[in-house]
Protein backbone atom coordinates (compact mmCIF):
# COMPACT_ATOMS: atom_id res chain seq x y z
CA UNK A 1 0.00 0.00 0.00
CA UNK A 2 1.65 3.15 -0.80
CA UNK A 3 1.37 6.03 2.10
CA UNK A 4 -0.76 8.81 1.04
CA UNK A 5 -0.14 12.21 3.26
CA UNK A 6 -3.37 13.80 3.26
CA UNK A 7 -5.91 11.28 1.06
CA UNK A 8 -8.21 13.83 0.72
CA UNK A 9 -6.38 15.76 -0.83
CA UNK A 10 -6.37 16.60 -4.61
CA UNK A 11 -3.06 16.01 -6.36
CA UNK A 12 -2.87 18.31 -9.81
CA UNK A 13 -2.50 16.00 -12.91
CA UNK A 14 -3.17 16.98 -16.27
CA UNK A 15 -4.41 15.04 -19.69
CA UNK A 16 -1.76 13.87 -21.27
CA UNK A 17 -4.33 12.28 -23.81
CA UNK A 18 -7.16 10.86 -24.68
CA UNK A 19 -8.51 7.70 -26.16
CA UNK A 20 -11.48 6.22 -27.52
CA UNK A 21 -12.11 2.75 -26.76
CA UNK A 22 -15.92 2.04 -27.94
CA UNK A 23 -18.75 3.69 -28.56
CA UNK A 24 -19.58 4.79 -24.87
CA UNK A 25 -15.64 3.84 -23.00
CA UNK A 26 -12.71 6.12 -23.62
CA UNK A 27 -9.31 5.62 -21.69
CA UNK A 28 -7.67 9.29 -20.12
CA UNK A 29 -3.67 9.29 -19.87
CA UNK A 30 -2.63 11.68 -17.00
CA UNK A 31 0.45 13.17 -15.98
CA UNK A 32 1.95 14.97 -12.88
CA UNK A 33 1.14 18.84 -13.26
CA UNK A 34 4.56 19.62 -12.00
CA UNK A 35 5.98 16.71 -14.21
CA UNK A 36 7.95 14.15 -12.16
CA UNK A 37 6.70 10.83 -11.16
CA UNK A 38 3.01 9.21 -10.03
CA UNK A 39 2.41 7.53 -7.23
CA UNK A 40 2.94 4.04 -7.78
CA UNK A 41 0.15 1.49 -7.18
CA UNK A 42 -0.44 -2.31 -7.34
CA UNK A 43 -3.14 -3.98 -9.89
CA UNK A 44 -6.76 -3.79 -8.91
CA UNK A 45 -6.36 -0.50 -6.76
CA UNK A 46 -8.51 2.92 -7.75
CA UNK A 47 -8.39 6.61 -7.84
CA UNK A 48 -10.92 8.97 -7.37
CA UNK A 49 -10.76 11.16 -9.94
CA UNK A 50 -11.97 14.46 -9.60
CA UNK A 51 -12.98 17.23 -12.46
CA UNK A 52 -12.72 20.62 -11.58
CA UNK A 53 -16.43 22.39 -10.85
CA UNK A 54 -18.25 18.76 -11.98
CA UNK A 55 -17.53 16.69 -9.54
CA UNK A 56 -15.21 13.62 -8.13
CA UNK A 57 -15.63 9.94 -9.38
CA UNK A 58 -14.06 6.44 -8.41
CA UNK A 59 -12.15 4.81 -11.66
CA UNK A 60 -9.98 2.07 -11.26
CA UNK A 61 -6.68 2.19 -12.75
CA UNK A 62 -5.76 0.24 -15.97
CA UNK A 63 -2.15 1.07 -16.82
CA UNK A 64 1.08 0.00 -16.15
CA UNK A 65 2.43 -0.65 -12.43
CA UNK A 66 6.03 -0.20 -14.15
CA UNK A 67 5.29 2.86 -16.02
CA UNK A 68 5.64 5.45 -13.61
CA UNK A 69 5.10 8.95 -15.55
CA UNK A 70 1.75 8.51 -15.63
CA UNK A 71 -1.77 7.60 -14.85
CA UNK A 72 -4.41 5.52 -17.42
CA UNK A 73 -7.68 5.11 -16.62
CA UNK A 74 -10.32 3.95 -18.72
CA UNK A 75 -14.12 4.55 -17.78
CA UNK A 76 -17.47 4.33 -19.23
CA UNK A 77 -19.28 7.73 -19.62
CA UNK A 78 -22.89 7.06 -17.08
CA UNK A 79 -22.86 10.53 -15.49
CA UNK A 80 -22.39 13.77 -15.41
CA UNK A 81 -18.92 13.52 -13.84
CA UNK A 82 -17.74 10.99 -16.56
CA UNK A 83 -19.64 12.96 -19.49
CA UNK A 84 -17.32 15.55 -18.50
CA UNK A 85 -14.03 13.32 -18.08
CA UNK A 86 -14.74 12.43 -22.01
CA UNK A 87 -14.57 15.71 -23.41
CA UNK A 88 -11.55 16.60 -21.51
CA UNK A 89 -8.82 17.88 -23.91
CA UNK A 90 -4.95 17.72 -23.58
CA UNK A 91 -3.72 19.72 -21.10
CA UNK A 92 -6.68 20.03 -19.18
CA UNK A 93 -6.65 19.81 -15.14
CA UNK A 94 -7.93 16.68 -13.09
CA UNK A 95 -7.45 16.29 -9.40
CA UNK A 96 -6.20 13.11 -8.17
CA UNK A 97 -6.71 11.11 -4.77
CA UNK A 98 -5.14 7.77 -4.17
CA UNK A 99 -4.22 5.27 -5.09
CA UNK A 100 -6.97 3.54 -2.85
CA UNK A 101 -7.75 -0.32 -1.85
CA UNK A 102 -6.68 -3.54 -2.27
CA UNK A 103 -5.05 -5.16 -5.07
CA UNK A 104 -5.15 -8.32 -6.83
CA UNK A 105 -2.33 -11.08 -5.54
CA UNK A 106 -0.24 -11.02 -8.18
CA UNK A 107 2.95 -11.52 -6.29
CA UNK A 108 1.27 -13.78 -4.05
CA UNK A 109 0.27 -16.10 -6.76
CA UNK A 110 3.83 -16.87 -8.50
CA UNK A 111 4.03 -20.56 -9.86
CA UNK A 112 0.01 -20.77 -10.47
CA UNK A 113 -2.13 -20.76 -13.28
CA UNK A 114 -2.91 -16.82 -13.59
CA UNK A 115 -6.88 -17.08 -15.47
CA UNK A 116 -8.64 -13.60 -15.90
CA UNK A 117 -12.39 -14.04 -16.28
CA UNK A 118 -13.78 -10.38 -17.63
CA UNK A 119 -17.09 -8.95 -18.33
CA UNK A 120 -17.61 -5.72 -21.00
CA UNK A 121 -15.31 -2.68 -19.01
CA UNK A 122 -14.18 -5.08 -16.16
CA UNK A 123 -11.16 -6.33 -18.54
CA UNK A 124 -9.95 -2.13 -17.76
CA UNK A 125 -9.13 -3.06 -13.45
CA UNK A 126 -7.42 -6.81 -14.52
CA UNK A 127 -5.40 -5.07 -17.19
CA UNK A 128 -2.54 -3.86 -14.63
CA UNK A 129 -2.68 -7.05 -13.53
CA UNK A 130 -2.02 -8.78 -16.56
CA UNK A 131 0.80 -6.23 -17.68
CA UNK A 132 2.32 -7.39 -14.39
CA UNK A 133 1.73 -11.41 -15.10
CA UNK A 134 3.59 -10.48 -18.63
CA UNK A 135 6.69 -8.84 -17.29
CA UNK A 136 7.31 -11.79 -15.00
CA UNK A 137 6.08 -14.23 -17.19
CA UNK A 138 8.35 -17.29 -16.80
CA UNK A 139 6.80 -16.96 -12.68
CA UNK A 140 3.71 -18.67 -13.61
CA UNK A 141 2.07 -21.64 -14.86
CA UNK A 142 -0.65 -20.96 -17.97
CA UNK A 143 -1.93 -17.33 -18.05
CA UNK A 144 -5.53 -17.42 -19.37
CA UNK A 145 -7.96 -14.67 -20.36
CA UNK A 146 -11.32 -15.17 -20.97
CA UNK A 147 -13.11 -11.78 -22.12
CA UNK A 148 -16.84 -11.76 -22.61
CA UNK A 149 -18.37 -8.44 -23.93
CA UNK A 150 -21.96 -7.34 -25.71
CA UNK A 151 -20.86 -7.41 -29.47
CA UNK A 152 -17.29 -6.93 -31.30
CA UNK A 153 -18.07 -3.73 -31.50
CA UNK A 154 -17.37 -3.04 -27.58
CA UNK A 155 -14.48 -5.47 -27.30
CA UNK A 156 -11.93 -3.16 -25.42
CA UNK A 157 -8.46 -2.80 -25.94
CA UNK A 158 -8.95 -4.38 -28.96
CA UNK A 159 -5.51 -3.60 -30.58
CA UNK A 160 -3.78 -4.74 -27.58
CA UNK A 161 -6.34 -7.33 -27.49
CA UNK A 162 -4.48 -8.96 -30.72
CA UNK A 163 -0.90 -8.67 -29.89
CA UNK A 164 -1.99 -10.99 -26.53
CA UNK A 165 -3.53 -13.19 -28.85
CA UNK A 166 -0.23 -13.40 -30.45
CA UNK A 167 1.93 -14.20 -27.69
CA UNK A 168 2.00 -18.15 -27.15
CA UNK A 169 2.14 -18.18 -23.67
CA UNK A 170 -0.89 -16.28 -22.90
CA UNK A 171 -4.57 -17.69 -25.01
CA UNK A 172 -6.96 -15.37 -25.27
CA UNK A 173 -10.50 -16.45 -25.60
CA UNK A 174 -12.80 -14.17 -26.90
CA UNK A 175 -16.99 -14.27 -26.49
CA UNK A 176 -20.27 -11.68 -27.50
CA UNK A 177 -23.48 -11.79 -26.49
CA UNK A 178 -24.49 -11.02 -30.14
CA UNK A 179 -22.74 -10.65 -33.42
CA UNK A 180 -23.48 -10.00 -37.22
CA UNK A 181 -22.26 -13.29 -39.38
CA UNK A 182 -19.33 -11.79 -40.42
CA UNK A 183 -17.98 -12.50 -36.97
CA UNK A 184 -16.06 -15.64 -36.63
CA UNK A 185 -15.42 -15.51 -33.23
CA UNK A 186 -17.52 -16.76 -29.98
CA UNK A 187 -20.72 -16.04 -29.77
CA UNK A 188 -22.59 -16.77 -26.03
CA UNK A 189 -21.79 -15.60 -22.29
CA UNK A 190 -18.19 -16.28 -20.91
CA UNK A 191 -18.96 -18.64 -18.73
CA UNK A 192 -19.35 -20.98 -21.97
CA UNK A 193 -15.76 -20.40 -22.08
CA UNK A 194 -14.57 -22.16 -18.62
CA UNK A 195 -15.45 -25.27 -19.18
CA UNK A 196 -13.21 -25.26 -22.13
CA UNK A 197 -10.24 -23.40 -21.04
CA UNK A 198 -6.60 -24.83 -20.66
CA UNK A 199 -5.90 -24.58 -17.26
CA UNK A 200 -5.61 -26.16 -14.18
CA UNK A 201 -8.52 -26.17 -11.76
CA UNK A 202 -6.20 -27.22 -8.58
CA UNK A 203 -3.28 -25.01 -9.26
CA UNK A 204 -4.96 -21.78 -10.58
CA UNK A 205 -5.88 -18.19 -8.80
CA UNK A 206 -8.67 -16.70 -10.82
CA UNK A 207 -9.17 -13.13 -10.98
CA UNK A 208 -12.72 -11.98 -12.14
CA UNK A 209 -14.40 -8.49 -12.93
CA UNK A 210 -17.67 -7.66 -14.51
CA UNK A 211 -21.05 -7.19 -13.59
CA UNK A 212 -22.28 -8.92 -10.18
CA UNK A 213 -24.43 -11.18 -11.99
CA UNK A 214 -21.88 -12.28 -14.42
CA UNK A 215 -19.29 -12.70 -11.53
CA UNK A 216 -21.98 -14.73 -9.20
CA UNK A 217 -22.34 -17.22 -13.07
CA UNK A 218 -18.58 -17.17 -13.56
CA UNK A 219 -17.85 -18.40 -9.73
CA UNK A 220 -20.51 -20.89 -10.42
CA UNK A 221 -19.03 -22.43 -13.56
CA UNK A 222 -15.68 -22.46 -12.18
CA UNK A 223 -16.81 -24.26 -8.71
CA UNK A 224 -17.83 -26.89 -11.63
CA UNK A 225 -14.80 -26.84 -12.94
CA UNK A 226 -13.00 -27.58 -9.36
CA UNK A 227 -11.55 -24.28 -8.48
CA UNK A 228 -11.91 -23.76 -4.84
CA UNK A 229 -13.07 -20.32 -3.04
CA UNK A 230 -9.81 -19.68 -1.69
CA UNK A 231 -8.44 -19.71 -5.09
CA UNK A 232 -11.02 -17.35 -6.38
CA UNK A 233 -10.76 -13.20 -6.40
CA UNK A 234 -13.37 -10.62 -7.36
CA UNK A 235 -13.09 -6.62 -7.82
CA UNK A 236 -16.64 -5.17 -6.34
CA UNK A 237 -18.03 -1.89 -6.88
CA UNK A 238 -19.93 -0.06 -5.09
CA UNK A 239 -20.60 4.20 -4.30
CA UNK A 240 -16.85 5.18 -3.34
CA UNK A 241 -16.67 8.21 -2.30
CA UNK A 242 -14.05 9.47 0.83
CA UNK A 243 -11.96 6.51 -0.81
CA UNK A 244 -10.79 5.42 2.84
CA UNK A 245 -13.53 3.84 4.69
CA UNK A 246 -15.02 6.81 6.66
CA UNK A 247 -18.00 7.93 4.64
CA UNK A 248 -19.77 4.95 4.50
CA UNK A 249 -21.29 5.25 1.25
CA UNK A 250 -19.47 2.29 0.04
CA UNK A 251 -20.61 -0.13 2.90
CA UNK A 252 -21.28 -3.94 1.65
CA UNK A 253 -22.05 -5.86 5.07
CA UNK A 254 -19.41 -5.63 7.49
CA UNK A 255 -16.84 -4.10 4.54
CA UNK A 256 -16.36 -0.98 3.12
CA UNK A 257 -15.48 -1.54 -0.45
CA UNK A 258 -12.56 1.50 -0.53
CA UNK A 259 -11.05 0.25 2.25
CA UNK A 260 -11.60 -3.82 2.67
CA UNK A 261 -11.89 -3.93 -0.97
CA UNK A 262 -12.10 -3.61 -4.12
CA UNK A 263 -10.61 -7.44 -4.60
CA UNK A 264 -11.75 -9.52 -2.06
CA UNK A 265 -11.01 -13.24 -1.90
CA UNK A 266 -14.19 -14.89 -2.73
CA UNK A 267 -14.99 -16.75 0.02
CA UNK A 268 -14.94 -13.28 2.30
CA UNK A 269 -17.75 -11.81 0.35
CA UNK A 270 -19.89 -14.89 -0.66
CA UNK A 271 -22.45 -14.77 1.57
CA UNK A 272 -22.91 -11.36 0.70
CA UNK A 273 -23.26 -11.65 -3.22
CA UNK A 274 -26.76 -13.00 -3.32
CA UNK A 275 -28.38 -10.26 -0.96
CA UNK A 276 -30.00 -7.73 -3.57
CA UNK A 277 -30.88 -4.92 -0.59
CA UNK A 278 -26.43 -4.86 0.20
CA UNK B 1 -8.25 -44.96 -37.74
CA UNK B 2 -11.60 -44.61 -35.07
CA UNK B 3 -14.51 -46.12 -35.31
CA UNK B 4 -17.74 -43.84 -34.90
CA UNK B 5 -18.59 -45.67 -31.36
CA UNK B 6 -15.02 -44.34 -30.39
CA UNK B 7 -15.27 -41.06 -31.37
CA UNK B 8 -18.47 -41.04 -29.44
CA UNK B 9 -17.39 -42.66 -26.51
CA UNK B 10 -14.54 -39.29 -26.75
CA UNK B 11 -17.36 -37.07 -26.34
CA UNK B 12 -18.75 -35.29 -23.09
CA UNK B 13 -22.11 -35.72 -24.35
CA UNK B 14 -22.35 -39.78 -23.76
CA UNK B 15 -19.72 -39.86 -20.48
CA UNK B 16 -21.23 -42.74 -18.51
CA UNK B 17 -23.25 -44.28 -20.75
CA UNK B 18 -23.41 -47.69 -20.48
CA UNK B 19 -21.62 -49.86 -23.21
CA UNK B 20 -24.89 -51.25 -24.79
CA UNK B 21 -26.21 -48.01 -25.77
CA UNK B 22 -23.33 -46.47 -26.99
CA UNK B 23 -23.46 -49.84 -29.73
CA UNK B 24 -27.28 -48.96 -30.17
CA UNK B 25 -26.11 -45.17 -31.07
CA UNK B 26 -23.20 -45.83 -33.10
CA UNK B 27 -25.47 -47.64 -35.79
CA UNK B 28 -27.35 -44.26 -36.06
CA UNK B 29 -23.93 -42.23 -36.43
CA UNK B 30 -21.65 -41.43 -39.31
CA UNK B 31 -18.74 -39.43 -39.83
CA UNK B 32 -19.21 -35.56 -41.28
CA UNK B 33 -16.91 -32.68 -42.60
CA UNK B 34 -18.36 -28.97 -43.18
CA UNK B 35 -16.16 -26.26 -44.90
CA UNK B 36 -15.92 -22.86 -43.50
CA UNK B 37 -19.03 -20.95 -44.43
CA UNK B 38 -20.68 -24.84 -45.19
CA UNK B 39 -24.93 -24.46 -43.79
CA UNK B 40 -25.19 -27.20 -41.74
CA UNK B 41 -29.05 -26.71 -41.42
CA UNK B 42 -31.81 -23.80 -42.43
CA UNK B 43 -34.66 -22.96 -40.43
CA UNK B 44 -37.69 -24.27 -41.62
CA UNK B 45 -35.94 -27.90 -42.83
CA UNK B 46 -36.53 -30.78 -41.82
CA UNK B 47 -34.48 -31.98 -38.20
CA UNK B 48 -33.42 -34.89 -40.06
CA UNK B 49 -30.17 -34.99 -37.48
CA UNK B 50 -28.39 -34.14 -34.25
CA UNK B 51 -24.50 -33.53 -34.70
CA UNK B 52 -21.51 -34.55 -32.09
CA UNK B 53 -18.95 -31.55 -32.61
CA UNK B 54 -15.57 -33.24 -32.56
CA UNK B 55 -13.91 -30.09 -34.00
CA UNK B 56 -14.33 -26.72 -35.23
CA UNK B 57 -17.49 -23.77 -34.59
CA UNK B 58 -20.94 -23.70 -35.93
CA UNK B 59 -22.86 -20.81 -35.79
CA UNK B 60 -26.57 -20.54 -34.89
CA UNK B 61 -27.93 -17.38 -36.57
CA UNK B 62 -32.01 -16.01 -36.96
CA UNK B 63 -32.46 -14.46 -40.66
CA UNK B 64 -35.02 -11.75 -40.88
CA UNK B 65 -36.00 -10.25 -44.64
CA UNK B 66 -33.91 -7.53 -45.57
CA UNK B 67 -31.64 -7.70 -42.47
CA UNK B 68 -28.48 -8.71 -41.34
CA UNK B 69 -28.57 -12.47 -39.95
CA UNK B 70 -27.96 -12.32 -36.19
CA UNK B 71 -25.49 -14.39 -34.73
CA UNK B 72 -26.43 -15.93 -31.39
CA UNK B 73 -24.29 -18.34 -30.08
CA UNK B 74 -21.65 -20.62 -31.35
CA UNK B 75 -20.84 -24.29 -30.52
CA UNK B 76 -17.53 -26.30 -30.51
CA UNK B 77 -15.77 -29.06 -30.02
CA UNK B 78 -17.32 -30.96 -27.14
CA UNK B 79 -20.68 -29.24 -27.74
CA UNK B 80 -24.13 -30.88 -29.37
CA UNK B 81 -25.97 -29.06 -32.04
CA UNK B 82 -30.00 -29.08 -32.20
CA UNK B 83 -32.34 -30.45 -30.77
CA UNK B 84 -35.21 -29.92 -32.96
CA UNK B 85 -34.99 -33.59 -34.17
CA UNK B 86 -36.46 -34.63 -30.49
CA UNK B 87 -39.94 -32.80 -30.93
CA UNK B 88 -42.36 -32.57 -33.58
CA UNK B 89 -42.58 -31.51 -35.94
CA UNK B 90 -38.99 -32.20 -36.41
CA UNK B 91 -37.93 -29.28 -38.20
CA UNK B 92 -35.28 -26.74 -37.55
CA UNK B 93 -36.23 -23.37 -35.80
CA UNK B 94 -32.78 -21.36 -36.72
CA UNK B 95 -29.96 -21.77 -39.46
CA UNK B 96 -26.72 -23.54 -38.31
CA UNK B 97 -23.53 -22.51 -40.27
CA UNK B 98 -19.70 -23.69 -40.38
CA UNK B 99 -17.82 -20.93 -38.96
CA UNK B 100 -14.33 -23.20 -39.14
CA UNK B 101 -13.84 -26.38 -40.49
CA UNK B 102 -15.59 -28.40 -38.52
CA UNK B 103 -15.99 -32.34 -37.91
CA UNK B 104 -18.55 -34.38 -36.15
CA UNK B 105 -20.84 -37.36 -35.93
CA UNK B 106 -24.17 -37.04 -37.32
CA UNK B 107 -26.52 -39.09 -35.68
CA UNK B 108 -29.51 -40.02 -37.99
CA UNK B 109 -32.98 -38.83 -36.30
CA UNK B 110 -35.44 -41.17 -37.45
CA UNK B 111 -33.07 -44.28 -36.97
CA UNK B 112 -32.32 -42.98 -33.19
CA UNK B 113 -36.26 -42.31 -32.33
CA UNK B 114 -36.38 -45.71 -33.42
CA UNK B 115 -34.57 -47.15 -30.70
CA UNK B 116 -35.26 -44.85 -28.57
CA UNK B 117 -39.29 -46.29 -28.95
CA UNK B 118 -38.01 -49.73 -28.92
CA UNK B 119 -35.93 -48.82 -25.65
CA UNK B 120 -37.04 -46.68 -23.05
CA UNK B 121 -34.29 -46.77 -20.61
CA UNK B 122 -31.78 -45.24 -23.78
CA UNK B 123 -34.75 -42.42 -24.65
CA UNK B 124 -34.46 -41.45 -20.65
CA UNK B 125 -30.90 -41.11 -20.86
CA UNK B 126 -31.00 -39.03 -24.34
CA UNK B 127 -33.94 -36.64 -22.76
CA UNK B 128 -31.72 -36.65 -19.46
CA UNK B 129 -28.97 -35.41 -21.55
CA UNK B 130 -30.67 -33.07 -23.89
CA UNK B 131 -32.39 -31.36 -20.97
CA UNK B 132 -29.30 -30.40 -19.20
CA UNK B 133 -28.29 -29.13 -22.49
CA UNK B 134 -31.75 -27.15 -23.07
CA UNK B 135 -31.43 -25.89 -19.54
CA UNK B 136 -27.61 -24.65 -19.94
CA UNK B 137 -29.00 -23.27 -23.12
CA UNK B 138 -31.78 -21.28 -21.65
CA UNK B 139 -29.73 -20.03 -18.77
CA UNK B 140 -27.16 -18.62 -20.91
CA UNK B 141 -30.00 -16.63 -23.30
CA UNK B 142 -31.81 -15.42 -20.49
CA UNK B 143 -27.89 -13.84 -19.37
CA UNK B 144 -27.84 -12.70 -22.53
CA UNK B 145 -30.87 -11.17 -22.78
CA UNK B 146 -30.03 -9.17 -19.74
CA UNK B 147 -27.69 -7.41 -21.75
CA UNK B 148 -25.31 -7.30 -18.45
CA UNK B 149 -22.44 -5.14 -20.08
CA UNK B 150 -24.87 -2.26 -20.49
CA UNK B 151 -25.08 0.98 -19.16
CA UNK B 152 -27.32 -0.09 -16.50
Amino acid sequence: MTAISDPMEPVSYRVESTRKETSDTFTLHLEPTNGGLSRPFLPGQFNMLYVFGVGEVPISISGNPSEKDRLVHTTREVGAVTGAMKNLRKRDPVGVRGPFGTHWPVDESVGSDIVFVAGGIGLAPLRPALYRVLSNRHHYGRVVLLYGTRSPDDILYKQEMRKWRSHFDLEVYVTVDRASERWRGNVGVVTNLIAKSPFDPHESVVFVCGPEIMMRYTVEALHKRGVDDEQLFLSMERNMKCGIGLCGHCQFGPEFICKDGPVFRYDRVAGQLDMWEL
Amino acid sequence: MKTIEDLLGDHPFFEGLSRDHMALLSGCGKNVVFEEGDDVFREGQAANHFYVIRHGRVSIDIRSAGRDSVRIETLEDGNVLGWSWLVPPYQWHFDAKAVLLTRAVALDAECLRGKCEADPNLGYEMYKRFSRIMMDRLMATRLQLLDLYGKD
